[in-house]
């Protein structure tokens, strides 16, 4: 029987070994170092904020992979050696395998700062991670001040965990606004007022130098290059995160960033494969980045690799882009493309339309010149993934988008609609007669 | 603000601890013209009985309901068994024991908390209600921003079965045994609402109107909490409303009125098979003899059953009558929120769950219908075995046990559910209706999950919505009742309940909406 070795128990390897499942009587093995069962990575933050237990986390019960016949080990890998298709364990002992899948995922990024691994300095990536935050900022007698370091997802998610807390947070943004790389003008300076609203101190245009140690070996200060000092207890490095793939340097698999593979996911050496937040393409897909570390293109990437796996060779063939992350208690999603200012398309235009009272706003994307739809960004409003999927495949204008809003509306029932004030602004501002179309159960449910 | 708080929840523990204390204290003393009136109401024909209660109990005066329970008890069980072995089978009293020292202990309390009543109404629920609301108030200002606030449930005694959960599920079951098993010892409490209760129906208050008053109460306090909680999310506030007001209305004013208008007591929400009784002898004849209103109501309550529920269970899912209009529903979703994580979410727990209430449902159906074929045949028992101890047993096992005791009493321990789950052969019937004959479902947007787990952690019933959610498929349980929790905790946007064309509701799903979509096609296609 063929064994299918997995390294990594993310939501990347375990989608893979899933589907393997599904499609085959492999037999299936899944190492990881860092839990005994798949957990949703994404979901730690709430169990430091007391939402959830860790166990809340895992989204399969202890038995099912008994049941499904897919072998855990607990162990950490040291060494691939392809030509004896083997893997040498920390722990001593060999795993042998006829096909493997590389899906460690990410480590947070640190970038050579003085003090980075003193104690009370961590990232926030894995249950490690976690367990640690919990030592390091049980409360806010012990943890008097916490510092973060870039302004990403990660970063406000973890300033978000300490405010629940109700630890003083000074959070370090090399930007000119928070998180402006990705996202327009309009929307991150929503956020920043957003997070100045959460009492944290945020701190644009602002660089880490050092971390300073007490006696102990313990950070007790940060230094910026504006020449402030700040006491802390903790700081948190969140400026991005780098593939998870120093163990096989000399592995003979051929290496970027991450571990390089083709469109079949297929790296340098036959019979092993990356996916997930370790794997760099060859050549970026589409507006993609090669490395994508997010949740949902590690599931299509497994989804597509147990294809091949198991005889039906396909491509990784992401559709749409669509992704999805909380700003504090500002729900974001996005589908299409829509580029920050930084990093504008040809005949992109912009349309901005923000609520005058709540965190609410919306950003869409078209081409000036067609008036093609390319995409969406939403913040405070839910919005139907399948309905812009579908609108994106069928290229409808802008104008058809807005006409169709309604449709597309995702949010609870007896909610506030803003379509119309929506289409209004945009009547104003580009001279159109869009009138809103009433919400059609017909139309949203038509099949392409 | 946390000052207020800590205030708040001391006034309120007084009020509960006062309470707490007054079934054991009070004084009690059944003097001779109010026995007299009692024996000569009730037609007791038992000289035995009469004769140790003049010798025991009439004319004295007895500290706390502890010492005159038992003489009461001791004095009827005595004479009726007594009259068994005599054969004297018209002399036995067919009132239980302990209903007859409700009575009894109802005509008799003298002393300061049967003539303060005002008073006594405002050291208890007054002060409850004061320190409840100092309590959550502040909330509006210690939450923050409105948005989900679960933090640090987990970490609170209270909310993850600490010593605290464990005193309230105490007190809770403590509270449901007096009810339903002791009521003598409510007496004291029933003394708090009599001016209520005879402003509304003109009788003095039961132990059964004290627990719709509290009922009442505790609902609206908690109703507060949630509009504070939940004021992020439209959803919740309006149903929430709609709960509180089909409960003060429906279950609590109506009937009471009804009864001063000489009309039979009835609340018209209340459907069968959750009205269990309804089709129950007693409950028929009373309707056969009321005239007009007694006929509406016996058809009201056919048609409800029949017609009403499953046609709004087909349009709106059965979250119209679960979490929007029932009583039980309404308490889980107020007094029961911030327990409403604990609910096992197991595979394991879903097999018993199946195994159970679709049971209870049986039983239901089959007393049911062994008391109609009793009723028109006009006999006591149905294949040899007595209609009466059938229904007995299950007005015991699960009127009072399962829905009262465990129901409730098991809150904080089980999740707040735990009935409506288990056991509700209401919610049975509906989510038949739900699984194969709804507009109803909660939608999941594509590919857009992440499989936090906050939509299965706060699912009051149980239901592993992450497990649907993840995989892309919509959400379509028998046993959902829609609160809307899932939705409105979901960080991500995923879920959405809504009603629409029953083409596509299910929709069972592989690779997920993001993918390529040939690879959709192929594997998807079943």
């Amino acid at each position: 029987m063929e064994h299918i070795v997995i390294i990594g128990n993310g939501i990347a390897g375990v989608t893979a070994a899933r589907h393997i499942r599904k499609n085959s009587d492999k037999k299936i093995t899944i190492i990881s170092a860092e839990t005994d069962y798949f957990f949703s990575r994404t979901a730690l933050m709430y169990v430091y904020m007391g939402h959830m237990k860790f166990e809340h986390t895992q989204p399969y019960e202890n038995w099912f992979w008994k049941k499904n016949r897919i072998d855990l080990v607990k162990a950490y890998v040291n060494e691939v050696n392809h030509e004896s298709k083997t893997l040498l364990l920390s722990d001593g002992n060999t795993i042998s395998y006829d096909k493997l899948i590389i899906a460690t995922g990410s480590k947070p990024n640190k970038f050579g700062w003085p003090g980075q691994d003193l104690k009370g300095v961590q990232g926030l990536y894995s249950k490690q991670d976690l367990d640690q935050l919990e030592a390091n900022a049980p409360n806010n007698k012990i943890c008097k001040r916490a510092v973060i370091v870039g302004g990403g997802l990660i970063g406000i998610e973890l300033a978000e965990m300490l405010r629940s807390r109700k630890i003083p947070v000074t959070f370090l943004v090399r930007e000119s606004s928070f998180w402006n790389g990705v996202l327009p003008k309009g929307e991150s300076e929503m956020i920043n007022e957003h997070i100045l609203e959460h009492h944290i101190d945020l701190r644009l245009e602002t660089n880490l130098v050092e971390i300073l140690s007490d006696e102990n070996g313990r950070a007790k200060a940060i230094t910026t290059d504006k020449g402030d000092t700040i006491e802390c207890d903790v700081v948190g490095l969140t400026a991005g995160v780098t593939p998870n793939i120093d163990f096989l340097k000399d592995s003979g698999i051929a290496l970027g960033r991450g571990v390089k593979v083709n469109r079949f996911l297929e790296t340098n050496i036959p019979d092993i494969y990356a996916i997930g937040d370790c794997a760099e393409q060859h050549e970026a897909i589409g507006n993609r980045r090669p490395i994508e570390a997010v949740w949902y293109t590690g599931r299509m990437m497994g989804e597509a690799l147990a294809q091949t796996i198991c005889g039906k060779k396909r491509e990784y063939n992401p559709g749409h882009w669509f992704n999805s992350a909380k700003f504090l208690d500002v729900e974001y999603q996005t589908y299409g493309w829509v580029f920050s200012e930084k990093g504008l398309k040809e005949n992109e235009q912009h349309f901005h339309w923000r609520h005058s009272k709540e965190f609410i706003c919306i950003t869409i994307a078209f081409d000036k010149n067609s008036r093609k739809f390319l995409g969406i960004n939403t913040f405070g409003i839910r919005m139907r993934h399948e309905i812009f999927d579908r609108w994106l495949t069928e290229e409808r204008p802008v104008d058809y988008v807005l006409e169709y809003l309604k449709d597309a509306n995702f949010d609870p029932e007896f909610y506030s609609n803003y379509e119309a004030e929506i289409i209004s602004k945009f009547n104003t501002e580009f001279g159109t007669t869009i009138s809103p179309k009433k919400k059609s159960w017909k139309r949203i449910f038509a099949k392409a | 603000m946390k000052t207020i708080k800590n205030i708040g929840l001391v006034i309120f523990l007084i009020g509960l601890g006062i309470f707490t204390v007054l079934p054991l204290i009070g004084n009690f003393k059944l003097d001779q013209t109010t026995f007299d009136q009692i024996v000569a109401d009730k037609g007791f024909k038992s000289e035995l009985f009469i004769q140790s209660m003049q010798t025991e109990v009439v004319g004295r005066e007895f500290s706390g309901m502890t010492s005159l329970s038992p003489k009461i008890v001791d004095a009827l069980e005595k004479a009726n068994a007594q009259h068994r072995i005599n054969k004297e089978y018209k002399k036995v009293i067919y009132t239980s024991p302990h209903d007859m020292a409700s009575l009894i202990g109802k005509t008799s309390g003298i002393g300061f908390i049967a003539n303060n009543k005002g008073l006594m109404w405002f050291l208890t629920f007054g002060l409850g209600i004061i320190g409840a609301l100092l309590f959550i108030l502040p909330n509006i200002i210690l939450q923050g921003k409105k948005g989900i606030k679960n933090d640090g449930i987990y970490h609170e005694n209270a909310t993850n079965k600490g010593w605290v959960a464990w005193l309230v599920f105490i007190f809770l079951v403590s509270f449901y045994l007096v009810l339903y098993f002791r009521p003598e010892f409510a007496t004291n409490w029933t003394y708090l609402v009599d001016p209520i209760s005879e402003s509304l129906s003109g009788n003095p208050a039961g132990h059964w109107f004290v627990y719709g008053f509290m009922y009442c109460v505790v609902m609206t306090v908690m109703a507060i909490r949630m509009y504070i909680k939940y004021r992020h999310n439209v959803y919740q506030m309006v149903r929430t409303t709609s709960v509180l007001f089909f409960q003060i209305v429906f279950a609590f004013l109506i009937p009471e009125i009804m009864t001063r208008l000489q009309m039979p007591y009835y609340d018209f929400k209340n459907a069968f098979p959750l009205d269990y009784d309804f089709f129950f002898q007693w409950n028929l004849k009373s309707l056969l003899n009321s005239g007009g209103i007694g006929l509406f109501i016996l058809v009201w309550g056919v048609v409800l059953t029949l017609v009403i529920v499953p046609v709004m269970v087909y349009f709106f899912g059965k979250r119209w009558y679960c979490s929007w209009v029932c009583g039980c529903g309404g308490l889980a979703e107020t007094l029961g929120d911030p327990y409403r994580q604990h609910s096992s979410k197991s595979l394991f727990s879903w097999k018993i769950e199946r195994w159970l209430i679709h049971g209870v449902l049986l039983f239901a159906v089959v007393m049911t219908g062994m008391t109609l074929y009793s009723f028109f045949e006009e006999t006591s028992t149905v294949l040899g075995i007595k209609t009466q101890s059938i229904q007995n047993t299950y007005s015991l096992a699960i009127g009072s046990v399962f829905a009262g005791v465990i129901g409730t009493g098991f809150y904080p321990i089980f999740g707040n559910r735990v009935w409506c789950r288990f056991g509700c052969p209401l919610a049975a019937y509906l989510g038949f209706v739900q699984r194969f004959k709804s507009r109803f479902r909660i939608t999941t947007n594509g590919g857009q999950c992440i499989s936090c787990g906050n939509c299965s952690t706060y699912c009051e019933q149980g239901i592993d919505v992450r497990a649907y959610a993840q995989k892309g498929e919509n959400i379509i349980r028998s046993s959902c009742v829609g609160c809307g929790i899932c939705s409105a905790v979901c960080p991500r946007g995923v879920l959405k309940l809504e009603n629409g064309p029953e083409e596509g509701r299910i929709n069972p799903t592989e690779v997920l909406l993001g993918n390529d979509v040939d690879l959709m096609d192929l594997v998807n296609k079943k």
